[in-house]
């Protein structure tokens, strides 16, 4: 192809081309952050949390004022939440996975560490969390019944007897394995606390990109206490395959038979609590492939009509070059070449830009930074968009028959 | 001479339906995208108490120390304060008003015994709170100062609650049952509900607002429980006399300042605080302390969240690609009638004349892709409140500013992408085209 007569054309239509080029440019640069993005929070709204979610019911409870016998209260409500159909176990706890509040704390490995080794998200349990939530035991064991004491409130800072911790949490703190049976140290506690099981995985409560949390999303440790305080506590049910709905149900009835002295503000499953966690990345989601949608028609409805305009505009030379023997196709050709000259520019200019974006949005988002092959792919649709959308005109300019030469202008 | 101008604008358009529609779709989908966004941002970002926001401050004070922020606070400093410093902060009495304050839940006991209990957000907090917020009472007043002294069992109801509970009723006098508690209602507020949440920012800043108020110190008697985020440091002895004797941050803290000069001073108090603090030595460091205002304290807190911003970004960067393409396909069309204005020049008219008119004529495309862009705005807002967490978008409305702010900004992008096509067509030479014809 001879690109020497389309430099020369194009230096005519220089402005006309330059609107072409940067609006390729910065769809390029939309497009492909906007791809990543997308990409992103699709794989963090699919993070799992450990726990076997379809049937895994919370229920939150609150009692009214701060009762003397709590204690006895939670062992009636979970002994009759454990004898109702359909459940497989039961346990009180202090939040939950997806939640988005709960307690950090940070653990040593030495009593006189100035900075903690790892932060974890703090979890209350007993010896039915791992059965109640679905968690996969892969070291170790689960607390025996005797480890489990009352916690009564945020400020009884008595130390747990054990704990059990996620693998991640593990691998961070015993990088060389076997961290069953090491001790840990907690910065507000004043001993060591052995370290009895390891369960596969158990997300902190908090998921939002980039905040609390996201920097050690599966360090999680459960602690052997009963929750006792005015705050509400978590009902974390497990139940049978498919019978989610009706303990929900059973549940409620139940227990407000047991005492009407209570708020149950909220029942869900961890699966509704996904939707909810992460609507607004899915929302985000849904917005940006809208309006990338929306960007690639426009710009290619651009290429269109001032594509048309050019052909319109050199109707006669073009008939003239038909008259002299130019294929139908040598004009496709001319204005497929001509596109793919612009929008490369394009292209170029889109990359830099593209990666300028990605550099601000790292500084002030938190973003991670642009993968090349989206630049790569970015690129390539920009390309193929042109080539699309500038076909249109060009088969009508290969529709000028030669004869237009011979007649008057 | 303008609606000569108006009326050949229109014919113009009209001659070429498609090439018009488009650059009107064109700019109405950038002008909907754009407004749609920054319609989101504006409700986000605007100013809680604007009558007041210069005179409002949020302290800070660094009890921790400079090695202990680990948890990514670059300036070394926390976004809350120790109950030790607040009650320290509370003594002084530096400024013209301040006052400590937390957020707690508390079950309310309903007085018919065959209802079922409810949760309520109560916000503990001194008397100050009401004049210093500028919040309107439609019934009684705030607890006297009295009460924050003898930590009276007293409560102030929000408008919502007053409705809720009494059926809007004048119920001052009467008493609440907040878990087994009862509170006398000394004041009901007219509807009042700052968005942000400006003074506690840490649970749902955008979601519904408090519905109680009691004392500061009788939750703190009462050791009523905090929500919202605690942070601790160092070693913590147990109980709620720990709580409180520790340096924990979980307390938020307001102080009025009406002048320039009160808060030059209230920053030396505070300078003078810390320092006092470290001669006692609690503190084992030089003072570090900051004073914000409200507007500055919500830029600080990044309360716009991030997903916001990067869709301002995004839209305005296609708004910017639809203004391109409209310039382009202006052009386009200007050119294409080189021949039309080519006669009219030879026929007398000015270079000014012909700038003018098509000045108009893209005028008119800006104005129609502004109505359109409206009506997708509209579309936009809603789309975003059904894809987006309620306390996100549930504020954002298309009032009389965004609707102006839509207009403009279609007509006066469109005018700017049209200047050049204009210009090239006012150089149109008539002899030339004339000529060619």
């Amino acid at each position: 192809m001879e690109f020497r007569p389309i430099l020369s054309a194009m230096r005519r239509n220089k402005v006309g081309a330059i609107l072409i080029a940067v609006q390729m440019a910065i769809t390029l640069a939309i497009l492909c952050n906007a791809l990543f993005l997308i990409q992103q929070r699709v794989a963090l709204s699919q993070r799992p949390t450990g726990a076997d979610e379809a049937n895994v019911v919370v229920i939150r409870n609150q009692w009214v004022g701060n009762p003397p016998d709590q204690s006895a209260r939670l062992q009636g409500d979970l002994a009759a939440l454990r004898a109702l159909p359909g459940v497989v176990d039961a346990f009180p706890t202090n939040t939950y996975p997806m939640s988005g509040g709960g307690s950090t704390t940070g653990l040593s490995l030495h009593p006189d560490q100035k900075n903690a080794t790892a932060l974890a998200s703090i979890y209350f349990g007993d010896e039915h969390a791992i059965a109640a939530l679905g968690l996969k035991l892969i070291a170790g064991r689960n607390f025996n019944s005797d480890e489990v004491v009352d916690k009564v409130g945020y400020t009884d800072l008595k130390p747990p007897a054990a704990l059990i911790i996620t693998r991640a949490l593990a691998d961070k703190l015993f990088p060389d394995g076997n961290a069953v049976g090491q001790n840990v140290y907690e910065e507000s506690l004043k001993g060591s606390v052995p370290i009895v099981g390891v369960v596969d995985r158990l997300q902190v409560p908090w998921v939002g990109a980039g905040g609390w949390g996201s920097k050690f999303n599966d360090n999680s440790l459960i602690a052997p206490f009963h929750f006792l305080s005015s705050y509400p506590t978590y009902y974390m049910v497990h139940t049978q395959p498919g019978q989610a709905a009706a303990v929900t149900q059973a549940a409620q009835k139940k227990l407000f038979d047991i005492s009407r002295s209570r708020v149950i503000q909220r029942t869900l499953t961890l699966t509704a609590a996904r939707e909810e966690a992460y609507k607004d990345d899915k929302g985000l989601v849904v917005i940006l492939a809208v309006v990338c949608a929306a960007l690639l028609a426009v710009t290619s409805f651009g290429i269109v009509g001032l594509t048309s305009y050019w052909v319109a505009q050199r109707r006669r030379q073009i008939g003239i070059r038909r008259a002299l023997g130019a294929t139908r196709n040598a004009i496709i050709q001319y204005f497929q070449t001509e596109n793919l000259l612009i929008a490369g520019a394009g292209a170029a200019i889109g990359v830099a830009m593209a990666v300028s974006l990605n550099l601000w949005m790292v500084n002030s988002f938190a973003m991670e930074r642009l993968h090349t092959s989206y630049t790569f792919i970015g690129a390539i649709v920009v390309l193929l968009l042109g080539q699309v959308a500038v076909l249109w005109p060009a088969l009508k300019a290969a529709a000028i028959p030669p004869a237009l030469a011979t007649r008057a202008a | 001479m303008f609606r000569y101008y108006f009326r050949l604008g229109i014919r113009s358009l009209r001659r070429n339906m498609v090439l018009t529609g488009l650059m009107i779709a064109a700019i109405a989908v950038g002008i909907g995208a754009c407004m749609t966004a920054l319609t989101v941002f504006r409700a986000m970002s605007g100013d809680p108490i604007p009558q007041k926001s210069a005179q409002l401050y949020a302290p800070q004070i660094d009890n921790w120390g400079p090695d202990k922020h680990n948890g990514g606070s670059p300036d070394r400093l926390e976004p809350q304060l120790s109950y030790t410093d607040v009650v320290g902060l509370m003594r002084a009495q530096a400024a013209k008003r301040q006052t400590g304050m937390y957020a707690t839940l508390q079950t309310l006991r309903p007085a018919d015994p065959t209802q079922k209990p409810t949760k309520v957000f109560v916000r503990a907090t001194g008397t100050d709170f009401f004049p210093m917020f500028d919040v309107p009472f439609k019934y009684g007043r705030a607890w006297p100062a009295s009460d924050d002294a003898n930590r009276a069992a007293v409560i102030v109801l929000s408008h919502e609650m007053n409705e809720k509970l009494f059926g809007g009723a004048n119920s001052v006098g009467k008493t609440v049952r907040l878990g087994d508690q009862s509170y006398t209602v000394s004041g009901v507020l007219d509807e009042w509900r700052p968005l942000p949440r400006f003074y506690d920012l840490a649970i749902r800043p955008f979601g519904d607002g408090d519905t109680m108020f009691m004392p500061f110190s009788t939750a703190i008697d009462k050791h009523l429980g905090n929500v919202g985020s605690t942070q601790c440091n160092g070693d913590v002895d147990p109980g709620w006399e720990g709580r409180l004797r520790s340096d924990c941050i979980w307390l938020q803290f307001w102080a009025e300042l009406p002048t320039a000069a009160d808060a030059q001073n209230y920053r030396a108090f505070l300078n003078n605080y810390a320092a006092e603090q470290q001669r006692l030595g609690r503190f084992h460091w030089p003072a570090h302390t900051k004073l914000r205002d409200v507007n500055e304290w919500l830029r600080y807190r990044h309360i716009v969240p991030s997903e916001v911003r990067i869709l301002i970004l995004v839209s305005f960067g296609f708004l910017l690609v639809c203004l391109m393409n409209a310039m382009g396909l202006m052009l386009a069309k200007i050119m294409g009638r080189a021949g039309d204005i080519g006669v009219r020049r030879a026929l007398g008219a000015s270079r000014g004349a012909i700038f003018a008119q098509c000045l108009i004529e893209t005028g008119v495309v800006g104005l129609a892709g502004g109505i359109l862009g409206l009506g997708l705005t509209a579309l936009g807002l809603w789309a975003a409140r059904s894809l987006l967490a309620k306390q996100f978008v549930a504020l954002a409305h298309l009032d009389l500013t965004d609707t102006a702010l839509a207009v403009l900004l279609a007509v006066g992008a469109t005018v700017l992408a049209g200047i050049y096509p204009t210009w090239r067509a006012a150089h149109v030479q008539p002899a030339w085209q004339l000529k060619s014809q």
